[in-house]
């Protein structure tokens, strides 16, 4: 495994001004499987690809519910996913308790962005090893947060993280103007082609490892059950898109439709890799 | 009181005991907070009384007079009451007039706060209502409450909005309200028209009018001069009035 | 007014000693009825201290989860408070708990144990709560420090000396020598609960106004509103 000098601390700088140790847990996100977000005029929607560590167990849970109007879905290590999920969750109960209305998304990302800066900058911290991408809806309506281990955080109108997201990406910048008008059933379409692209081999959505759950106007946070995941599934397949969604360049360079754009991820890992499974703790340094 | 557990009185009556500082008479501070612990406010002390609320089809009036009074001396002349919190928010006070100064020094952080975040989100009546239910509620938990009643009125998106919150923390929210003498001498005149149906602004503007009137006629504590805020989709405006006074029939009150 | 005049042994150094009344009886009344499969409880909406009435429309049922509703009168901030908190609790019980929602007598022990934290400051608050657990109806009643009885029946507030005579006659059938055995019906208890607050309301300045009433059901939750005089 490379090491670079002046990697031992958050608190190192490298001559060149970066900090290596946030670096390497933003690659933590790639190791996760992938997941998409987007949003209409009306909903957010998150869809996420399901892993199980094995034969054995079942299928990790990728998007958590945090309140009624705002819901993450994770990719890297789930563990740090669900301390900062049960943070968010608090916080959401607290601010209904003391002002008896939903917290702002803005607010919230900016307070969970606070939280996580504190890992990068002080020594007896470690960065959170986890990219989330925030769907949530208030009086602005309805957003797309993706948020990174190196505490930044980026409003988006569409946005994929996680193992093989370039392809993703890719699909939704091609999309991106026609996701306002979309009804959410075709928004969720969208969001399941996005995430076909990121398939690895071998494998095909089913309603196992699928997961879609969305918010909106009128609309409480709420995950899609197995059968109505499945008829998804199967229009999806009719189509016979699958994983035609990745044929354009993976190299066309960019992120998905981030309004500020975000240019420090390296290019994502070739999909011949293996896949490292980032749900156990003695596989994650892999 | 120095000494614990050593029998020594003071040398003299009220003088100090061996160790101790002279206190004067009538200085308790020879009684520390720490000996005794602290006591609260169990009353409030320079007071606002009545506030006039209603809420008509798209807004919200709330008035009250202009006086503060310590006990029954009418101390502080020309003191507003109710003022505009934020674009949507309106609120008036009764009560102890310091802990109304405190309170509203904690509001008005957080609408600056709040401001400053420059996201398009201000805080809505309902909001502020529910934090103030908390801290007032909260506070009285503690035996020290700010001894105040609060109502809060404005437009919540595009619904008016008017509650209640006392000093123990007991929140409501309804159609017209009134605090202080205003519970005896206003609120009948305000529900008799309340219940007749939903009122325009003129109505409301008309019925607060007659309610303050009757409100500076009978109320020992009350003022001539009151100030109005009234909020609505157009916007907030706090406005200044004077009850239009009638004493042709004074020669005639004898016999007190 | 007993203060600690009456105990000068407690005049002690460290001991607080106020004379503030952090209290007030903002009235109401709650009356829940448990059937086989259902549960209905009712609620006054008059919100009143001493001779004012500062709400004549002012819910004190609150719908805790699609199986349980939980009436509470008495001192309204409390109620206020310890409603909203144990909202907060059934939420944080559900992130805890995949999303499913507590049990009708989890909520039980769970409002008991709330209300005993606060023994030596109590929540002065008459308690009832009525839902349906495995498809049968229950009600619990609370007094203000977390003492929690399963009931058929139960009356609660300022009037539930007035209220609670009617549910022994009417449902309970004590001390009649026939007793007719037809099995409590979703009409009858709302009709029952309905007349006993009717009857309450000529009698109590604390109970009017009107009733809010919910039927639990294992359907759901149905609300109703019945009015009830306003003097």
């Amino acid at each position: 495994m490379f090491r670079n000098q002046y990697d031992s601390d958050v608190t190192v700088w490298s001559p060149q001004g970066r900090i290596h140790q946030v670096e390497y847990a933003m690659e933590a996100v790639k190791l996760g499987s992938a997941t998409v977000g987007l949003k209409s005029k009306d909903y957010a929607v998150l869809i996420a690809l399901k892993r199980a560590t094995s034969e054995l167990s079942a299928h990790q849970q990728k998007i958590l519910r945090v309140d009624d109007h705002v819901g993450i879905s994770m990719a890297g290590i789930t563990a740090d996913a669900r301390i900062l999920c049960r943070y968010m969750r608090q916080e959401c109960i607290n601010h209904k308790y003391s002002y008896g209305r939903d917290y702002p998304i803005g607010r919230l990302i900016n307070l969970l962005g606070l939280k996580m800066q504190v890992c990068t900058q002080r020594y007896d911290r470690r960065p959170y090893g986890v990219g989330l991408l925030v769907a949530g809806y208030d009086d602005q309506g309805p957003h797309i947060y993706q948020t990174c281990p190196s505490a930044n955080f980026y409003d988006c109108k569409a946005m994929a993280i996680g193992a093989r997201s370039q392809s993703a990406r890719t699909y939704l910048e091609k999309h991106l103007n026609s996701f306002k008008d979309c009804d959410l059933y075709e928004l969720i379409t969208h969001g399941i082609k996005a995430l076909a692209g990121t398939l690895p081999n071998e494998t095909k959505l089913s309603k196992q490892n699928l997961s879609i759950c969305l918010v909106g106007k009128d609309t409480k946070f709420k995950c899609l059950n197995e059968e109505e995941t499945e008829a998804y599934i199967t229009a999806e397949a009719s189509h016979g898109t699958g994983r035609s969604a990745s044929a354009s360049d993976p190299a066309d360079s960019g992120v998905g439709g981030t309004e500020r754009r975000e240019r420090d991820q390296p290019p994502p890992p070739n999909p011949e890799d293996p896949i490292p499974d980032v749900a156990t703790e003695d596989r994650r340094m892999q | 009181m120095a000494n614990h557990g050593v029998n020594i009185g003071p040398f003299w009556k009220d003088g100090p005991s061996a160790g101790s500082f002279y206190n004067f008479p009538g200085n308790s501070t020879n009684q520390s907070a720490n000996d005794y612990g602290k006591q609260a406010s169990t009353g409030p002390i320079t007071t606002g009384t009545s506030i006039v609320a209603v809420k008509y089809d798209r807004g919200v009036i709330i008035a009250g007079d202009m006086l503060v009074s310590y006990g029954s001396l009418a101390r502080y002349h020309n003191v507003d009451r109710v003022f505009q919190i934020n674009e949507n928010i309106i609120l008036g006070i009764t009560g102890d007039y310091a802990d109304f100064q405190f309170i509203k020094q904690v509001i008005d952080e957080t609408i600056l706060a709040d401001f400053s975040m420059d996201d398009k989100i201000a805080m809505k009546p309902k909001d502020l209502y529910t934090w103030l239910t908390r801290v007032l509620y909260n506070r009285r938990s503690r035996f020290n409450p700010l001894w105040l009643d609060m109502v809060v009125g404005g437009m919540q998106y595009d619904e008016p909005f008017l509650g209640h919150i006392n000093f123990r923390g007991r929140a409501y929210t309804s159609d017209v309200i009134s605090t202080g003498f205003g519970t005896h001498l206003a609120l009948p005149i305000l529900r008799e028209r309340s219940e007749k149906g939903t009122m325009s602004e003129a109505d409301a503007q008309e019925v607060v009018k007659k309610s303050m009137e009757v409100l500076f006629y009978r109320d020992c504590r009350g003022y001539p001069r009151y100030s109005q805020a009234n909020i609505n989709d157009q916007g907030c405006t706090v406005t200044k009035h004077d009850v239009q006074q009638n004493w042709d029939v004074a020669y005639l009150i004898k016999g007190y | 007014m007993i203060g600690v005049n009456q105990f000068p042994e407690y005049k002690v150094p460290g001991a607080v000693q106020h004379q503030f009344n952090p209290y007030e009886n903002n009235g109401g009344s709650i009356v829940a009825i448990a059937g086989d499969d259902f549960a209905v409880i009712g609620a006054d909406t008059r919100l009143s201290a001493g001779y004012n009435i500062f709400s004549r429309d002012h819910s004190k049922l609150f719908t805790m989860t699609s199986k349980a509703v939980l009436a509470s009168c008495g001192n309204w901030g409390d109620s206020d408070t310890l409603s909203s908190f144990l909202k907060y609790k059934v939420q944080q019980y559900a992130d805890a708990h995949e999303n499913r929602e507590i049990s009708l007598n989890a909520l039980a022990q769970l409002m008991s144990t709330m209300m005993y934290g606060r023994r030596f400051f109590p929540y002065y608050v008459s308690n009832i709560l009525a839902g349906t657990y495995e498809g049968k109806g229950y009600v619990y009643s609370y007094d203000p420090i977390g003492h929690c009885e399963r009931h058929t029946y139960r009356a609660g507030g300022s009037s539930a000396a007035l209220l609670q005579p009617i549910l022994d006659n009417q449902i309970g059938l004590k001390n009649m020598e026939q007793k007719p055995n037809v099995p409590l019906t979703v009409d009858r208890a709302v009709d029952l609960v309905t007349d006993a607050f009717i009857s309450a309301a000529e009698r109590d300045i604390y109970t009017g106004d009107g009733v809010n009433i919910s039927i639990i059901t294992n359907n759901g939750v149905e609300n109703r509103r019945v009015q009830l005089r306003k003097d």
